[in-house]
């Protein structure tokens, strides 16, 4: 079957779908966007969470079919999303110097450098959260949602927003500095 | 101004930024973060196919028949392969004992053993296609623990053994069997007042890294293939897979692809193998990439064990002897077993004085899924039971455990139960101390002015308590833990650097075969590179065989072994270097002949720190390359007799201080608190050291609460193969990990470090243990302990 | 396979009456992991997710009619007042990605005992709203659940919408798992006070073949509070009312042993529970009476 659907604003069609195939597969096999992860296909892990229609959902367990016309946001989307996030609440517009400062947007294919980082993205690789990365994609999107809704959020909160996120390496200490520091700097407006 | 006419301009040379010490930031960080970190279940090629591998559905049997002809009929399928498609004489592989079977022969020897492979154009015909082909089984009994296996009349897991340790086991079902005797156990216990006996049950703990199994190998036009894959030890695969394909070493290429995890699990190949030989049979790029389902079978686990220890002790406190035996259940194939049992018998006296010493560990075959390397190899079982001793042995003296535990403390200087020195700082006093000195968690956290946060209460979120049955309990524990590969192996790695001029700038690049498996070793190649040549810009080479071999990421060895092959090679490139500046412009400047020459802040520089040189001019346009091996100091076997011998190159030391809180009525536990203490020789890289010591934490908890692979006694069959039943802490069952860092040099290692990754996953176990002890008043002798323990409703 | 994308329930129900094996999928939370790890082929499947009644949800006089497909952060959000029992069951629920996605529709459908919402839906008195071509019904939540993952459906037959009762007092809901969070049940407790009718309801998840309620439990707490006066009186409950009412909650179970528990302890844990859930309910409810006596 076909699907259309738009992912991080973009119209996408998929084509020879089979009907069992998950939204994560379409994505990762047939869109060229293995950011989000297939860790446990079971809707255990978290780290394939995506936003549908702006709700944090395991894409493992959405049926490829059932996001025809809808909107999905991944990771590599992150960036862009929080931007206009902010450009939503007014904080945005590009000033003279960035403009002139303007380039186009090459990315380092050793160490992604260049790239433009969410405040939550940023977070991740200054505290430390990040180890052999597989977990990240999830969390950073599960915890970017929650920031949006709860900008000052407590250590409690935040183990149960991201309490569907298993990552096997950090022992979650440095992920709750990375979410703390995304809040901090969020309520600084850094 | 000097007055004398020397020169007129002295600079003062720079550190160089982001050397050694520091908490760099990874190299790849960026790139995980935005999605773009191509791991190995990420690769595509252009017209791939996707193999999918079928498992045997018993755990022992004859295999009477295999028909494959639905399958190969199905549109879609391009190839299906059994062990009679393989193309050489080499139809097994192995780390030591190469008995593992590419694809099953005649034989399955445990629940979820490949049988056959497919390859076809979508996962899901691929699926259907594996679902066709028709096994006939004639099943066998199955041996599942140590009677069974020892009986006289036991069914062999395997007949006609021919590998170096069958001349010494005591029954063909013992794959390696490691005693250690020193001194007189029978005087010692004269004098002991107490002894105290123990036996302890630890269970099947899988690694559950998140990446699964998966890589993609591609044909290549000399008729050989290039393998992408997320492996421990590249030179190790290529070893095992190249001679069952046919084909020499140089035409097997191996590229790392990104690791998600591993933690043991793939020192072993999983589906290696079967992707070439797909690839080749097909002429097409062949995916694999195993579901969650699949990776429990896909990989070995660690060890599950029996411990009987037995303790003496004289009434002020000091251990007299110690005779333990340790059974370990290897699976149906031997993997790492006989080093494991190498480890669990020279380590499982643990961080203490015991001269007198009657100890066996040994390690079985049986048709339980085959055990292998996990994090902490062998020491972790271990350190469960002397702990537990410990506690108890405290407790009858009615003594303090952590006094207790210190007066009995080795130190620098200790002979081992091996009869090897101890020959570098062991500060395991220190660490309990420091360890009990943190300051408590508060009690009672989960109240607040809403009535109770089950977020902060065992239970969680699941509302079970709200306080009710809530017993508070602190328990203590510490460990020792082997560095580097020992027993006589020839542990090296190879380094390639490079140092030339790049857009005006020098710049190094390291290239080895190390694989990153989230450790950080590319962070810490590069901090060397920056302290050892004195630039800023570092390139990481890919992993891959182009170089030589550097060895697992295992054994907590990498920063030491491959980090020391990389210091090595900056040194030899330093001198290269050096010897250029010298012929271009040792005669404009005395100190070039005179003084003890730097690489700083890109410049040459003497050790008074007088610029003699910028790097970019001494290169110009040359480039100086060096690639070399780098070695630890030799170990020795251990005595198949004695289990004398200087076994082990280092040891690693950690702590902890574990508080729970269990509801005593439902038998459910919330850790509050894991304090960690741990010697770590030289952090270079801060940040990471902690992440590593609260990663390794926390598998500990987990094993401590909730994770076994539950395999059922009947039919050795796996019973809980998803993350839905085989548990890993959350978020919520994880509690703040405060980290004390010691730093005492080990003069033999590079920089002084100590490897750090394995000491921290052995303590927290037993601290957790002892914390439900302590809380509950129970004696507790299995781990994890389930509700059902704690209830007595088991 | 093949992909059915009814867009109004009157397709669906046309679409499930042409093909009664196509497999209705909404939240996805239980189908895709079958289909992912290749436990299911099904002929069909039918996507519900464009029937945007299902996710939508209207609090009347005396119950809730709730969507099948009301995603239960919905519920934990909007109806913790209306429906407190089922409420704090959708909160035990897996993951908060889960939550997102799944609702009651599936785990009525799924019919698991393990389900989470059955015991609160069992406490609070319900009735599931089924409907095909052949017309619609109402199957009170006692006699939906027919056996091991087995349900009352006719093969033709789809969710609508569950009506449950507005709890009428305090309700509670326990989960006993081997996990702080994203754990599968190994026994639940539901227990909801009703104090209109002046009855007791329990219901217990995961510790027989189908969810199940305690009724020899509720039939001795009903008569020993209404002896007591308790209702009126507002008294604690004694010990050994607890207890017994704790024992015969046990007895009502009929568990296996498996992987996640052994049958004695869901039996020793569903005691527990209901001990501590009719403490916390009837704390709650004296409370409430307090409030309202000092109010008049």
């Amino acid at each position: 079957m076909r699907v259309n659907f738009t992912v991080n604003g973009r119209p996408q069609e998929a084509d020879d779908v089979w009907e069992g195939e998950s939204l994560l597969y379409v994505l990762r096999e047939r869109l060229g966007l293995p950011g989000s992860k297939n860790a446990c296909e079971q809707g255990e892990c978290g780290s394939c969470t995506v936003r549908l229609d702006g709700v944090p959902v395991c894409s493992c367990l959405v049926a490829a079919g059932q996001v025809e016309g809808r909107e999905v946001v991944t990771v590599e989307g992150l960036a862009d999303y929080a931007k206009q996030r902010s450009c939503g609440t007014g904080a945005c517009g590009t000033s003279l110097q960035d403009a002139q400062q303007w380039q186009a947007k090459g990315t380092d294919s050793q160490t992604g450098e260049g790239s433009e980082l969410s405040p939550i993205q940023q977070a991740f690789i200054d505290a430390g959260a990040v180890q052999c990365g597989f977990c990240t994609p999830g969390l950073l999107v599960a915890a970017d949602e929650m920031l949006e809704h709860n900008p000052n959020p407590t250590d409690a909160d935040i183990r149960e927003a991201l309490s569907g996120n298993l990552c096997r390496c950090t022992g979650y200490e440095k992920i709750m500095d990375a979410v703390r520091l995304a809040a901090a700097r969020q309520s600084e407006g850094v | 101004m000097p007055a004398n006419g020397a020169p007129t301009k002295i600079t003062q040379g720079t550190r160089t930024k982001g050397g050694i010490g520091e908490s760099t930031l990874r190299p790849d960080g960026t790139l995980k973060v935005t999605g773009e970190f191509a791991y190995s279940s990420d690769m595509w090629h252009e017209d791939m196919l996707w193999g999918q591998i079928l498992r045997s559905t018993v755990a022992h049997a004859e295999i009477v028949s295999i028909d494959t002809s639905e399958a190969l009929a199905l549109p879609g399928v391009y190839a299906v392969m059994t062990y009679d498609d393989l193309p050489t004489d080499v139809k097994n592989y192995g780390l030591e004992i190469q008995d593992t079977p590419v694809l099953a022969h005649g034989k399955v020897r445990h629940h979820g053993e490949p049988v056959a492979i497919v390859a076809a154009d979508h996962p899901e015909t691929a699926r259907r296609a594996a679902a066709k082909i028709k096994v006939d089984y004639r099943e066998l009994p199955v041996i599942t623990d140590e009677a069974s296996a020892t009986a006289p009349d036991a069914v062999l897991v395997h007949d006609n053994r021919d590998d170096h340790h069958f001349g010494h086991v005591p029954h063909p079902n013992i794959v390696h069997r490691q005693p250690i005797v020193r001194g007189d156990v029978e005087e010692a216990r004269k004098r002991a007042d107490v002894i105290v006996e123990g036996e302890y049950t630890f269970g099947m703990q899988d690694q559950a890294f998140l990446g699964p199994e998966s890589g993609l190998a591609v044909p290549e036009e000399d008729g050989g293939v290039h393998l992408y894959i997320a492996t421990q030890w590249l030179h190790s695969d290529l070893r095992q897979i190249a001679p069952v394909l046919g084909l020499p070493e140089e035409k097997v290429r191996m590229t790392l692809a990104g690791v998600g995890g591993a933690f043991g699990g793939r020192e072993d190949l999983s589906m290696q193998i079967h992707a070439c030989l797909l690839a080749l049979r097909t002429g097409k790029p062949v995916k694999i990439v195993y579901n969650r389902f699949e990776s429990f079978f896909g990989h070995v686990h660690r060890h599950p064990a029996k411990l009987y220890y037995e303790h003496g002790a004289t009434r002020d406190g000091k251990l007299t002897h110690l005779k333990c035996r340790i059974v370990l259940d290897g699976g149906a194939y031997a993997s790492a077993s006989p080093a494991v049992v190498g480890n669990a018998a020279s380590l499982s006296v643990g961080p203490y004085v015991v001269d007198d010493v009657d100890i066996e560990a040994f390690a079985l075959y049986t048709n339980n899924p085959p055990c292998g390397a996990m994090r902490g190899f062998g020491a972790v079982q271990a350190c469960f039971a002397y702990e537990a001793q410990m506690d108890k042995v405290a407790e009858q003296l009615g003594m303090d455990p952590v006094e207790f535990r210190q007066l009995n403390a080795m130190e620098q200087g200790t002979i081992m139960p091996t009869g090897q020195p101890v020959d570098s700082p062991a500060p395991v006093a220190e660490l309990l101390r420091r360890v009990k000195a943190m300051p408590m968690p508060p009690e009672r956290q989960w109240e607040s002015s809403e009535g109770a946060d089950v977020r902060q209460l065992p239970g969680g979120l699941s509302n079970t308590t709200h306080g009710e049955g809530v017993v508070r309990g602190v328990g203590y524990a510490v460990g020792i833990k082997n560095v580097g590969f020992s027993e006589g192996f020839d542990d090296y790695s190879t380094a390639r650097v490079r140092m030339e001029v790049v857009g005006g700038e020098p710049v190094a690049t390291v290239h080895t075969a190390m694989a990153e498996v989230g450790q950080g070793g590319v962070t810490v190649h590069a901090q060397i590179a920056r302290t050892e040549l004195g630039v800023t810009q570092v390139t990481i080479h890919p992993a891959d065989t182009q170089v030589g071999s550097a060895g697992s990421t295992s054994a907590s060895r990498q920063t030491y072994v491959t980090g020391g092959a990389v210091k090595n090679a900056c040194e030899l490139v330093r001198e290269k270097v050096l010897d250029l500046g010298r012929r271009k412009f040792g005669s404009y400047h005395p100190a070039w002949a005179t003084a003890e020459l730097l690489l700083e802040g890109g410049k040459v520089v003497t050790d008074g720190g007088e610029v003699l040189a910028d790097l970019v001019d001494v290169l110009e346009n040359e480039a100086v390359e060096v690639e070399e091996e780098w070695r630890h100091r030799p170990t020795e076997a251990f005595d198949l007799r004695t289990g004398q011998g200087n076994g082990h190159v280092q040891y690693s030391f950690a702590a902890h201080r574990a508080v729970v809180e269990v509801d005593t009525e439902l038998g459910l536990v919330k850790v509050i608190e894991l304090a960690c203490a741990q010697d770590v020789g030289k952090a270079l890289n801060p940040l990471s050291v902690i992440g590593q010591i609260q990663g390794g934490t926390t598998q500990g908890l987990g094993v401590a609460v909730m994770e076994e692979i539950v395999v059922d006694p009947k039919t050795a069959k796996v019973k809980n193969p998803s993350f839905t039943d085989y548990l890993i802490p959350t978020i919520l069952d994880t509690p703040t990990i405060p980290v004390d860092v010691l730093e005492l040099a080990d003069d033999h290692a590079p920089y002084g470090l100590r490897g750090i990754g394995e000491a921290p996953t052995l303590s927290s176990t037993p601290a957790v243990l002892a914390a439900i002890r302590n809380a509950t008043g129970l004696e507790l002798n299995r781990t994890p302990v389930r509700p059902e323990h704690l209830t007595g409703t088991a | 396979m093949d992909f059915l994308r009814p867009a109004s329930w009157e397709e669906a129900l046309a679409a499930k009456a042409e093909h009664p094996t196509a497999v209705p999928i909404a939240g996805g939370t239980d189908v895709m992991v079958e289909i992912n790890f290749d436990h299911r082929r099904p002929e069909y499947l039918m996507d519900l997710n464009r029937i945007g009644d299902l996710s939508e949800w209207e609090v009347g006089e005396d119950s809730v009619r709730l969507g099948a497909s009301v995603p239960y952060s919905s519920i934990m959000e909007h109806l913790r007042a209306e429906l407190p029992g089922l409420a704090l069951a959708s909160h035990t629920v897996a993951s908060p990605q889960i939550r997102n996605r799944g609702g009651v529709g599936g785990n009525l459908g799924t019919a698991s005992p393990a389900g989470d919402a059955h015991p609160a839906l069992l406490a609070a008195g319900a009735e599931v709203e089924v409907e095909s071509v052949r017309g619609s019904r109402r199957i009170p939540i006692d006699e939906f659940y027919t056996g091991v993952k087995r349900n009352a459906l006719a093969p033709d037959e789809l969710i609508r919408a569950v009506h449950i009762k507005k709890a009428d007092g305090p309700q509670q809901y326990s989960k006993v798992g081997t996990r702080n969070a994203m754990v599968i049940a190994v026994c639940a407790f539901g227990l909801a006070l009703h104090p209109e009718t002046r009855t007791v309801r329990t219901g217990i998840g995961s510790a027989a073949p189908t969810p199940v309620r305690a009724k020899a439990a509720e039939e001795f707490l009903n008569a020993a509070l209404e002896e007591g006066g308790f209702w009126d009186n507002g008294k604690i409950i004694t010990p050994s009312v607890a207890k017994q009412f704790a024992q015969l909650c046990s007895a009502a179970c009929n568990p296996i042993d498996d992987v996640r528990g052994t049958a004695s302890y869901r039996r020793h844990a569903v005691g527990v529970m209901a001990r501590r859930t009719l403490t916390w309910t009837w704390e709650s409810y004296r409370g409430a009476r307090r409030t309202t006596e000092g109010a008049a």
